[in-house]
């Protein structure tokens, strides 16, 4: 009998474990692959608050700070580097749109500032002439996303927690007032569950009976060959990514923005959530050439050396949404003791914090910060006890 | 703007797998386009010379060079569209493929395709593998036969399988000088090979005629040996060699021999180059004696995907003369499936054609076995040796990963970075996955590398081509 079980070992349900463990439960992660092999591993791993919404704005300057500590809380730097970053306008419409946004998100706590296009090749010696306004964050920087699987991998195992990979989770039962869950032969029990699996909450949900409304999209990263040094900053472009009352959301368009980035090894890593092909059967199994070429050329047409670089290796990710496109962390409505935690846009850089304050509320702590209520879309009657309502 | 074609079957790889399916399909009526990234068709055995290359007397070294010349005459006078320097780095169901070379991005849509990639060579390291002058014993071969040149002043020759007497020889002929032939094999596995390899007396008289021509030429001959170490400042000066087990594992305890050399030609045989079929989801089976992981092909060439078919080295190494004949059998089942030929037509053309190829296979069979090294061989790979030279992993970091608990390739990937360089895991591939499997019990436990594009890395400058501002998509701006 564990004191809190959690399905899914990305960021979120890692960080929840290890806050739970170190709050003296007894907890268990049950993952699918390995831990942080889904969008926690292959994401492009951006630190960036340029690109943040407002309302989560102070959810990732914590994000962001604890990644920046992550020697101290999860033993590994996990590459951490804080480089600065631009977001860039290249005509006299964006640059307006690049004000009203960074206005939006200063207010909210990021340390943004504008600069002139001089100003901004002062910052960034690599950049094209083409930027008529440019905002800067001194925050903005990195993390290794294909590391922390064994970071997170070793502090669970040091905190006490069981670790299950290679474990799909089939069914979830309610006996008493336990959950049993149920993945390959292995049936385990808990007081206490948290759905933690990414863009397949949905079926997690589903599992135990309430429905998530989570949908996913599948988002393209590429990385170069090593390079030399030809960027020093993080370069991302404007737009209105994460918008859905006014205008097309990214969420349901195809193409997407920039984030461009050279590692400390060289490598550029150029992505920003241009839709590839996937599904959640096999994950993201195709690029779509077209984004990829739109993609670069964004990159190149604001750090023009790019293009003496080769294209290395390119692919895709798995994210899930929620329809309004914030997170969802809390307990879920009608099932008691069951939480879930997940479907954040830049949750690579919240990840860690939102796995922090639901843990503070499972072990009865009072949240830092406010959490996101998973029974706001008001969907249709949830079930009263677990497995009722399946045949 | 980029170039966009529509055919009916796409070839890609105009080996000799692939020439011979672009023929047979061509035959029975269907618009074929065969694709290579060579100068012209023949792939690695039968490659072709450069275009400006004329020998002198006009003998060539090469055995195999008329098969390949007649092959070239063959596409020649057919239809097919022989489009070559072009590389594939994208493939998709569908099926669309793209490939760049001289004319830039050209993008491809037909609506079947034969997959004939060939192979990739495998070499286990040893401490100073990476060092200038160690070369491939396929990439000598292509040396000797497609520019005539040789690795070096005087070359050590080793690994396992056909290919150390052909490259020894190959040298020999060319005028140069080999310091010795070291063979993991033992004379009594070559000769437990014999019976099956009788099939083929001329290609079996041919591998005696090398070890009498080495012998003659005094060279020494080490079998059940290995190459444990190449040292060198810039380059390579001496190789060291000890005698192995039966399991191919060095023997510690015997003094190692120094040979002087400038170059090492060394090679653990091949492995199936099956990024394409993984990429258009095809399913695979891990088959050790063939090499590898292996696409899943029913009698006819198809694989588990409708319209997809592959043939030749791809498949599981068993060589050029079965290449030549299943590749000829995936182009009429592509024919075939397309209606361009009848059922009888097709049983009555395939039969002699699966006899030979049943032959064939036999001494593709022992000659593959040859080049599949023992377990034992992986301890030249020392901790300190590096296993992926792009990303520049040793092995004791891989081990590493495996104390942290990674549990399978991908995991090994993502940790250490082995795997993530520009030749995509084809050169550590084999060995990353042959360790994990030591420790994790058996290949298909640790599974595959996932398959990324690009299959090439592409030069950014290509990709992006020319452009305007107002041609890159953008998600319309949200009025706020
Ligand atoms: C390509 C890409 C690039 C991105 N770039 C950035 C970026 O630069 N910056 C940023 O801040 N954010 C970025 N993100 C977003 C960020 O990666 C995600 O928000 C975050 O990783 C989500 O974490 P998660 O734990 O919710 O999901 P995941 O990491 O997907 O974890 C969910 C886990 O649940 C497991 N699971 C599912 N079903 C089951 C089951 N039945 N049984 C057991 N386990 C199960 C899955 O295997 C998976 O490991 C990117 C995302 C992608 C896809
Ligand atoms: C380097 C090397 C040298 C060899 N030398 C010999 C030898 O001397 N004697 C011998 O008996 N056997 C040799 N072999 C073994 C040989 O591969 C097979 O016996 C035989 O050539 C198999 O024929 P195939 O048509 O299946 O493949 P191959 O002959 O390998 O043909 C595959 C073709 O596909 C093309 N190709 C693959 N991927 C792409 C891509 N992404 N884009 C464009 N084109 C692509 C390649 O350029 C190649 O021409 C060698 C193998 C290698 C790897």
């Amino acid at each position: 009998m564990y004191d809190a079980l959690v399905i899914g070992g990305g960021i979120m349900g890692c960080t929840t474990a290890l806050h739970l463990a170190r709050g003296g439960m007894r907890v268990a992660v049950i993952e699918r692959r390995g831990l942080c092999m889904e969008a926690s591993g292959v994401n492009a791993g951006t630190l960036s608050l340029q690109i943040k919404r407002k309302e989560l704005m102070p959810y990732a300057l914590k994000g962001w700070e604890l990644w920046k500590t992550a020697s101290d809380w999860l033993g590994d730097g996990v590459g951490f580097h804080q480089l600065g970053g631009l977001t860039l306008a290249f005509t006299d419409d964006e640059a307006e749109l690049l004000e009203n946004k960074m206005r939006e998100r200063a207010e909210a706590g990021a340390p943004i500032e504008f600069v002139h296009r001089d100003r901004a090749r002062e910052i960034e010696p690599g950049l094209s002439n083409h930027p008529v306004l440019a905002s800067f964050c001194p925050l903005d920087g990195y993390a290794q996303s294909n590391e922390i699987g064994r970071a997170y991998r070793a502090a669970l195992i040091g905190a006490g927690v069981q670790v299950f990979e290679r474990s799909t989770v089939s069914s979830i039962e309610k006996i008493g007032a336990n959950f049993a869950v149920t993945f390959g032969g292995n049936t385990k029990q808990a007081r206490r569950l948290t759905l933690a699996g990414g863009a397949w909450l949905g079926r997690l949900g589903a599992l135990l009976g309430v429905e998530l409304p989570v949908e996913y999209r599948v988002n393209q990263v590429s990385v170069t060959e090593r390079i030399r040094p030809i960027l020093r900053t993080i370069i991302g472009v404007v737009s209105d990514p994460l918008s859905t009352k006014e205008g097309p959301a990214l969420g349901t368009s195809l193409v997407g923005t920039l984030t461009l980035k050279q590692s400390s090894n060289g490598t550029v890593l150029i992505g920003g959530g241009w839709q590839g092909i996937g599904d959640l059967d096999r994950g993201g199994y195709q690029i779509r050439p077209e984004y990829l070429i739109g993609n670069l050329r964004q990159a190149h047409y604001a750090i023009p050396a790019l293009a003496d670089a080769r294209v290395a290796r390119t692919w895709c990710g798995v994210e899930g949404h929620v329809p309004d496109f914030m997170p969802l962390a809390g307990p879920i409505p009608g099932v008691e003791n069951a939480f879930v935690v997940g479907c954040c846009r830049g949750g690579f850089t919240i990840g860690p914090y939102l796995g922090r304050i639901l843990a503070q509320r499972i072990l009865g702590q009072e949240p830092e910060m406010p959490l996101f209520d998973p029974g706001r879309f008001a969907p249709a009657p949830l079930v009263d006890s677990v497995g009722a309502g399946r045949p | 703007m980029t170039a966009q074609h529509w055919t009916d079957l796409l070839v890609l790889g105009a080996g000799p797998a692939g020439a011979s399916a672009a023929l047979a399909a061509a035959e029975h009526g269907m618009d074929v386009v065969l694709l290579d990234e060579a100068a012209d068709a023949g792939g690695q055995v039968f490659r072709a010379p450069p275009k400006s290359f004329v020998v002198a007397n006009g003998k060539r070294i090469d055995p195999d060079f008329h098969i390949g010349a007649s092959l070239r005459d063959r596409l020649a006078a057919s239809r097919v569209r022989k489009v070559f320097e072009r590389r594939v780095w994208f493939v998709a169901p569908g099926f669309k493929v793209s490939t760049f070379g001289p004319e830039g991005l050209e993008f491809w849509t037909a609506k079947s395709v034969v997959v004939a990639s060939g192979t990739y060579e495998r070499v286990v390291p040893m401490p100073g593998w990476t060092l200038p002058g160690v070369i491939g014993l396929g990439a000598a071969t292509i040396l000797l036969k497609s520019q005539q040149a040789l690795p070096g002043e005087t070359t050590v020759v080793a690994g396992c399988g056909p290919l150390v007497a052909a490259v020894a020889v190959g040298i020999l002929k060319a005028g140069g000088k080999v310091g010795a032939v070291i063979d993991a094999a033992s004379p009594g596995d070559w000769a437990r090979a014999l019976p099956s390899m009788a099939v083929r007396p001329d290609l079996l008289l041919r591998g005696l005629g090398w070890v009498g021509r080495i012998r003659l030429a005094g060279v020494p001959l080490l079998f059940r040996h290995a190459v444990v170490e190449v040292r060198g400042g810039d380059s390579v000066t001496e190789i060291m060699a000890r005698p192995v087990d039966n399991q191919w594992r060095p023997r510690w305890d015997v003094p190692a021999r120094a040979f002087q050399c400038d170059a090492l030609a060394i090679g653990h045989g091949l492995v199936p180059a099956v990024e394409l079929t993984r990429l258009l989801g095809a399913e695979h089976e891990f088959a050790a004696e063939r090499g590898g992981w292996v696409p899943k092909v029913d009698e006819d060439c198809r694989t588990s995907e409708p319209c997809l078919y592959a043939a030749g080295d791809c498949t599981g190494i068993s060589g050029a003369a079965p290449a030549l004949l299943q590749g000829r059998l995936a182009g009429l089942t592509a024919a075939l499936d397309d209606d361009r030929m009848a059922p009888e037509a097709f049983a009555q053309e395939t039969s002699a054609l699966r006899r030979k190829l049943q032959r064939a296979r036999t001494f593709g069979a022992a000659s593959a076995r040859l080049m599949t090294p023992s377990p034992g061989l992986l301890d030249t790979v020392t901790p300190d040796t590096v296993v992926c030279r792009c990303e520049d992993v040793t092995r004791r970091e891989i081990e590493a990963a495996f104390e942290a608990g990674a549990a399978d390739l991908n995991q090994v990937k993502a940790w250490t970075r082995c795997g993530m360089g520009p030749c995509q895991g084809r050169m550590c591939g084999d060995t990353a996955a042959a360790l994990a499997a030591l420790r994790l019990g058996g290949r298909e436990a640790v599974g595959p590398w996932t398959a990324r594009t690009p299959i090439r890395p592409v030069p950014m400058e290509t990709l992006i081509g020319e452009y305007d501002y107002e041609d890159i998509p953008k998600p319309a701006p949200a009025r706020r």
